[in-house]
């Protein structure tokens, strides 16, 4: 285990105080830190390193080493809030340092221009509550640029004549291409669509203190054990811990915002690994605990003076959850392809981006991507044909054929804001803390269906022109899981149809920041990790600057 | 007979409930490591013992699973040390299920005497019953849905030990299974922690990346 440096008592009033360190807590920590405020980071999960990190799938999934563990943090389901809750899992993300980061795809996709005004482009949609973001694509690019040179993200600028404008190239040129973004680029270019070199936050080149990737084949749901995964463990953390001013303290479930008579924020109360409890005492509180865990902190912090949850005037804290839509298509071909080597994703397209919702009838945009992204058990228990005997001779031949000879097609999607599809506070269900349960309420709007089956559609058109032995697709159902968490405290300039500002300061509470997936207006495409570190920079400076004008922190 | 558990979210939920050679090189004390780390832990779970199943339960989930994954020419659940991977998983990750596995080993016997008077148990019965009984014991279960189960939502007794059996199989030899790697050797997965382009028979001849001719305004 990697201890920081600095050490403060929680009685120590610091100047920041972030809840999460995982994509967006680790930059706005590493920028803060390093601007030369004092800083503590609460984070629920343990302190793990590479030389913890492994690819024993009990360890890892049965046993939840890197993501939250259902039967301490049970979460709840429902369609609507008519309908009874189920305990099920219905969120996953991470709890170690480096949060959902640590075990991420690193598909690392730029938003498009279209995505911050959309709205205003389409108009409004029945059954959505659909909005402008407050800042453009524009606003966002110098952080997006930053993102890729600070952390190291594989890519080539140009490549896709759908890209938004860039200021500079990748750092680094793309990882190697697998035999299924061969297979997917020859098809696709062959039915006129535009395949390029994905762009990933994986190093194909070494950093100091980082390998490039050695293409173990362990990386969807797994911690990288060199280093190479551009994660806010391998990155922004070391920045941060570097500085001297920055304490990552691991095994700290915030639970609570204290604010005084004022209603300002004076520091978070959390449970240390015994179950103590301590008040961290700060100048000002950012929370990055994830689009499921920012919304339910704030209505866990509820009190007299903030009777609806804390920063929640607009009655918006929680709503309009987005898991981003998908489908995938399955196909085997004649010769070994050995998927299973490598990062998961080396060939997409975008050319569904904003799809012509007049002429399909559905709004929406996509991409879709050639991968595989599957352990030998994954493989064995999602991936064989349908019609596959589940036991038996012919179920070990045809597990044994597929393995190496399998790839998907992933499709990636928007899923528009549905006020009633939120994170709230579950009213029976109780954590191992005694705290109420976090509960899912979702529905997919119609439209995000019918997308995720067009692309599909799409998916299989392209694995029949690459000459797939077999192909397959399940089909396309409601969503009762979530690991893209978006929207849940949405920006905007009005406070009464948002909770945060354009610089991430919540209307109410002028000490009090949010930043992560719950601050994202529109979904994108599928990919929200390199948004989120984008705006996490722009947070940072933002705050910095209004910081050193005595605004925040006096 | 199809999988259950046909879709990735599927898979999650249950399990949650789910460069080039040059490069390479410069990298080997952090490949070494880990692939030390397995090997280690290959040693560590070479087991001979029971933990949870008594001797009598653990020579039916051996035959069970070795009619889930046989033996033929390749190796396969019983060679795998499927058996220890699964009383590892009922002491530990696994221990909700061990009623299951209860109920589900009475089950399989009681159908045993009754198809095959005479034979007392599962594992006593020949490949050619075995076979038979397990086809008639998962039809059943399909017919009675969530008679064998512990809710309606619970996975079965042949669902969990099929699960248990694919796992123990086809897991990293760190997690009790796998034994010398041979389900690895089964799929034809390379048991090595680093590997280098070209990966297989699609990337070998591959020219490099071009953009569409013609197309880059497509915008």
């Amino acid at each position: 285990m990697t201890q920081s440096k600095v050490i403060y008592k929680p009685s120590d009033e610091v100047d920041f105080v972030i809840v999460g360190s995982g994509a967006a807590g680790g930059v706005i920590a590493k920028e803060l830190s390093t601007n030369g405020f004092r800083v503590v980071v609460l984070e629920q999960g343990p302190y793990l390193t590479e030389n913890d990190f492994t690819h024993n799938e009990v360890k890892v999934f049965s046993e939840h080493l890197l993501t939250n563990n259902p039967k301490t943090r049970p979460t709840t389901f429902r369609k609507t809030p008519q309908d009874k809750i189920k305990t099920q899992q219905s969120i996953l993300y991470g709890t170690c340092v480096g949060g959902s980061s640590v075990h991420f795809t690193a598909n690392f996709w730029r938003f498009h221009e279209i995505d911050f005004i959309e709205h205003s482009k389409v108009g409004d949609i029945p059954g959505a509550n659909f909005a402008d973001w407050p800042i453009t694509y524009a606003d966002l690019e110098p952080y997006y640029t930053k993102v890729e040179w600070e952390i190291g993200v594989s890519g080539l600028a140009g490549a896709s004549p759908f890209d938004p404008p860039r200021s500079k190239q990748y750092p680094m040129p793309p990882l190697p291409v697998k035999g299924s973004g061969v297979i997917f680029e020859r098809a696709a270019s062959k039915l006129g669509y535009h395949p390029f070199p994905a762009p990933m936050a994986i190093l194909s080149q070494p950093r100091p203190g980082r390998s490039a990737c050695v293409n173990c084949g362990f990386c969807l749901g797994f911690g990288c054990e060199v280093g190479a995964k551009s994660t806010s463990l391998s990155t922004v953390i070391r920045m941060a811990e570097k500085t001297g001013r920055c304490e990552i303290r691991p095994n700290s479930y915030a639970h609570k915002i204290e604010t005084d008579k004022n209603g300002r924020a004076t520091g978070v109360v959390y449970f240390d690994a015994k179950k103590n409890t301590h008040l961290q005492k700060a100048k000002a509180v950012i929370v990055s605990a994830n689009g499921a865990e920012t919304p339910r902190l704030l209505l866990l912090s509820a009190s007299s003076q903030f009777p609806n949850g804390l920063a929640n005037s607009s009655g918006y804290v929680g709503k309009h959850l987005m898991p981003n839509s998908s489908a995938i298509a399955y196909g085997v071909f004649d010769e070994p392809l050995n998927d299973y080597k490598g990062f998961a994703v080396s060939r997409i397209f975008h050319d569904f981006y904003e799809l012509d919702a007049n002429k399909l009838g559905f709004h929406g945009g996509g991409g879709l991507d050639a991968r595989f992204d599957l352990s030998p058990l994954a493989f064995a228990m999602s991936a064989l044909p349908p019609g596959t005997p589940r036991w038996g001779k012919e179920f070990k031949k045809t597990l044994a054929q597929n393995f190496t000879r399998t790839m998907e097609i992933f499709c990636h999607g928007t899923s528009l804001p549905v006020e009633s599809n939120s994170i709230s506070l579950d009213d029976e269900v109780k954590d191992a803390w005694g705290l109420p349960a976090l509960r899912m309420t979702f529905r997919d709007h119609p439209d995000d269906l019918k997308l995720a089956g067009w692309m599909q559609a799409r998916a299989l058109e392209i694995l029949d022109a690459a000459g797939a032995k077999t192909k397959w697709s399940n089909p396309v159902t409601e969503q009762q899981f979530a690991v893209h968490l978006l929207g849940t405290c949405r920006m905007g300039k009005d406070p009464k149809t948002s909770v945060i500002d354009p610089d991430h300061r919540t209307h109410d509470v002028p000490n009090l920041f949010l930043c992560d997936g719950s601050s994202l207006v529109t979904s994108g495409r599928g990919q929200p990790t390199m948004t989120i570190q984008a705006l996490s920079y722009r947070a940072a400076d933002r705050i910095t600057a209004q910081a050193k004008s005595g605004a925040i922190l006096s | 007979m199809e999988f259950d558990c046909s879709s990735r979210r599927d898979f999650l939920l249950r399990m949650g409930g789910i460069a080039a050679a040059s490069l390479i090189q410069t990298q080997w004390p952090a490949i070494a490591a880990a692939a030390q780390h397995a090997h280690q832990a290959v040693k560590s779970g070479s087991s001979q013992s029971f933990a949870v199943l008594t001797p009598e339960q653990a020579k039916e989930v051996e035959a069970i699973s070795a009619c889930i994954i046989p033996t033929d020419e390749q190796p396969g659940a019983r060679e795998a040390g499927v058996v220890y991977f699964i009383d590892i998983a009922l002491k530990t990750f696994a221990s909700d299920t061990k009623p299951v596995y209860d109920q589900g080993i009475s089950e399989l016997n009681a159908l045993t005497m009754k198809l095959y008077p005479g034979v007392s148990r599962f594992s006593a019965a020949t490949a050619e019953q075995q076979d038979k009984i397990l086809t008639a014991y998962t039809a059943d279960q399909e017919r009675t849905r969530g008679r064998f189960r512990r809710s309606p939502d619970s996975p079965d007794f042949f669902q969990t030990i099929s699960f248990h059996t694919i796992f123990g199989f086809l897991v990293d030899p760190e997690g009790g299974g796998n034994r010398d790697y041979v389900g690895w050797k089964v799929i034809n997965r390379d048991p090595a922690h680093s590997f280098s382009p070209p990966f297989g028979f699609y990337d070998k001849d591959y020219p490099g990346w071009h953009p569409a001719s013609g197309d880059m305004d497509k915008k």
